[in-house]
């Protein structure tokens, strides 16, 4: 068990070693540091706002306005394409840059082989996106001043922060499985990515037994502020009500599926074979 | 004993409809083995299925024992240097045959010890800390050899790898092949240099097409192909003289003088009546004979024989 796991930490360094802060996922660094720059902007705006003497919005306002970026930026494009990104080109991009015969050629249990690359891939987002989403929530009510800080040191602030971050990583476990499913089995993963995220984005209209199979379901009902009730729209009445899943269901629901996919993953990589030419 | 040897029982692989290789058959003893064939003939295809980088649509391969569907065990006893010029971004070289040794399961010092051992085997120790990317042809060559055979394995299989290595190099590299060879270890190797082949192989496999021609000593290969007359040339005082006794034979079809004057080559479609025949002649006629060789036992002549233009380029 110990080289096994020896193994899989080889596999991770060397991973991390090729991909972190490389040229190529720029876009997806680009895609975690959107929401810090607008949080910025925001904070910025709203202190010369309130220097100007004009009053600002409330300190709930701000939660508010981070769930609503956390529940529409986050979870629904930057973690998604995050992890389009990041984990379909663990096996993708060694196929397309003739480099995974080094991997298969490794006295390793591809099954090893598969978790150590995606073990790498969550560590990569989680650190990405966690720290985007810590830095997001602190800058969106900073304008607040001290009764922000006193938020988070005696208020519910790090508990809502804490909360935001499981969702985070809870997200990257679910997407990356997916999508490290799919790199197997797609050369182009903007294919899976499109389905699945046009069913992930089709959840508020989806029957209650449907809205079950997605990821976002089971995040959503994680989620501690509650967004506002909307205004009507034209497509309001096509939404279907949906009883929240507790958290005790949804976050070993979520974990089962995602584990059920990597199991199926590191079978199809066991019969995987190398055909760079095909 | 099946242990010591890398057998392919009644082997097939098909890429859809297009044939990769058809019902091999072989039993690859310790030493080393060179793949001959043109382009498409089914070398990287068997290079491949006894590495586990392809499965075989049919039939049963093990490799010292072991089967490559299980490559935790196989990677232990086999190294695999492919023909792809390709290395994972952003390493260097001590960095490449290191890191991939990690994964092994070795212990840090056994990596680093392992690493430098391969490094210097193949003389890049000086640009180990040098990145992948400003390696020259030669050196990635050279880089890929030393991370296949830097866990000492008992397998060591090779897929073009003199390609873009300058003479000295190639020199070099040769040497290696005869050590491990001579340690007892199997060496695999596919080459188009047919007369570097020749110099090396203890056996060759002929490939065409798909299917295995030949496969053994390069000499018992040679006189197993029974409608090619053999060529020799004897060297000696009077070549002139031994032409016209031996050309009276019938199973002499050709005798042709050199052009320096000193020796006859003779082509005979039955070798061993043929030394019977020289032995008489020469003590008949007292001529002094320098030496008895044949001119067409190399890979090159055989391959022309069994393969010549059906197979295309080497």
């Amino acid at each position: 068990m110990n080289s096994v796991l020896h193994q899989i930490a080889a596999v991770i360094r060397l991973e991390l070693k090729k991909t972190f802060f490389t040229r190529r996922g720029w876009w997806v660094y680009m895609l975690a540091l959107a929401p810090v720059g607008l949080t910025l902007l925001h904070t910025v705006t709203m202190s010369r706002f309130q220097a100007y003497g004009r009053r600002g919005h409330s300190l709930y306002t701000d939660t508010e306005i981070f769930a609503f970026l956390f529940q529409t930026y986050f979870l629904r494009l930057g973690i998604f394409f995050g992890c389009v990104g990041i984990f379909s080109n663990l096996f993708r991009a060694e196929m397309l840059e003739k480099t995974l015969h080094y991997y298969f050629l490794a006295p390793i249990r591809r099954e090893w082989l598969v978790i150590g690359k995606y073990l790498s891939g969550l560590l990569v987002a989680v650190v990405v996106f966690g720290v985007s989403v810590g830095l997001s929530m602190y800058l969106v009510g900073r304008h607040q001043g001290a009764a922000w800080s006193s938020f988070f040191s005696n208020g519910p602030g790090m508990g809502q922060l804490a909360q935001y971050l499981l969702i985070a990583l809870l997200a990257c476990i679910g997407y990356g499985a997916v999508f490290v499913f799919a790199g197997l089995f797609v050369r182009n993963p903007m294919i899976p990515a499109a389905v699945v995220w046009v069913w992930e984005n089709l959840n508020p209209f989806l029957p209650s037994f449907l809205k079950k199979l997605s990821v976002i379901f089971y995040l959503k009902s994680l989620a501690p502020v509650t967004l506002p009730v909307r205004t009507p729209t034209p497509i309001s009445f096509l939404m279907v009500d949906t009883e929240p899943v507790p958290a005790h269901y949804a976050v070993p629901g979520l974990l089962l599926v995602a584990l059920a996919i990597l199991i199926y993953a590191a079978i199809a990589a066991r019969r995987a074979e190398i055909s760079y030419s095909e | 004993m099946s242990d010591g040897l890398i057998t392919f029982s009644d082997v097939s692989r098909f890429y859809g409809e297009a044939l990769g290789v058809n019902r091999v058959k072989l039993a690859i003893p310790p030493g080393i083995t060179s793949l001959v064939g043109p382009n498409g003939s089914g070398k990287t295809t068997l290079m491949n299925l006894m590495s586990g980088l392809i499965r075989p649509t049919r039939g049963e391969i093990r490799v010292l024992g072991v089967s490559p569907d299980r490559p935790e065990e196989l990677c232990r006893i086999l190294g695999y240097c492919a023909q792809f010029d390709a290395f994972p971004k952003g390493l260097t070289g001590f960095q490449f045959i290191h890191s991939f040794l990690r994964i092994r399961a070795m212990t840090e010092e056994e990596c680093q010890r392992h690493t430098w051992t391969a490094l210097e085997t193949v003389s890049m120790a000086d640009a180990a800390h040098r990145s992948l990317a400003a390696y020259s042809k030669g050196m990635r060559q050279r880089i890929k050899l030393a991370q296949a055979i830097a866990h000492d394995p008992r397998v060591i299989v090779l897929d073009e790898p003199l390609n873009g290595l300058d003479p000295l190099a190639r020199a070099e590299t040769i040497e290696l092949f005869r050590k491990w060879g001579a340690e007892g270890r199997h060496v695999i190797v596919s080459s188009h240099i047919l007369h570097e082949v020749d110099r090396i192989s203890d056996q060759v496999i002929l490939l065409s097409q798909g299917y295995v021609v030949a496969e053994g000593q390069i000499q018992g290969v040679r006189s197993e192909v029974k409608d090619q007359p053999m060529q020799i040339l004897v060297r000696c005082n009077q070549p002139g003289r031994l032409a016209a006794s031996l050309f009276q034979q019938d199973h002499v079809v050709e005798a042709k003088i050199h052009p320096d004057g000193k020796s006859v080559l003779l082509r005979t479609t039955d070798a061993d009546r043929f030394y019977l025949l020289l032995n008489r002649v020469v003590m008949e006629a007292g001529l002094e004979v320098e030496s008895v060789a044949p001119a067409d036992d190399d890979v090159n002549s055989v391959y022309q024989y069994l393969i010549g233009a059906e197979g295309g380029a080497v």
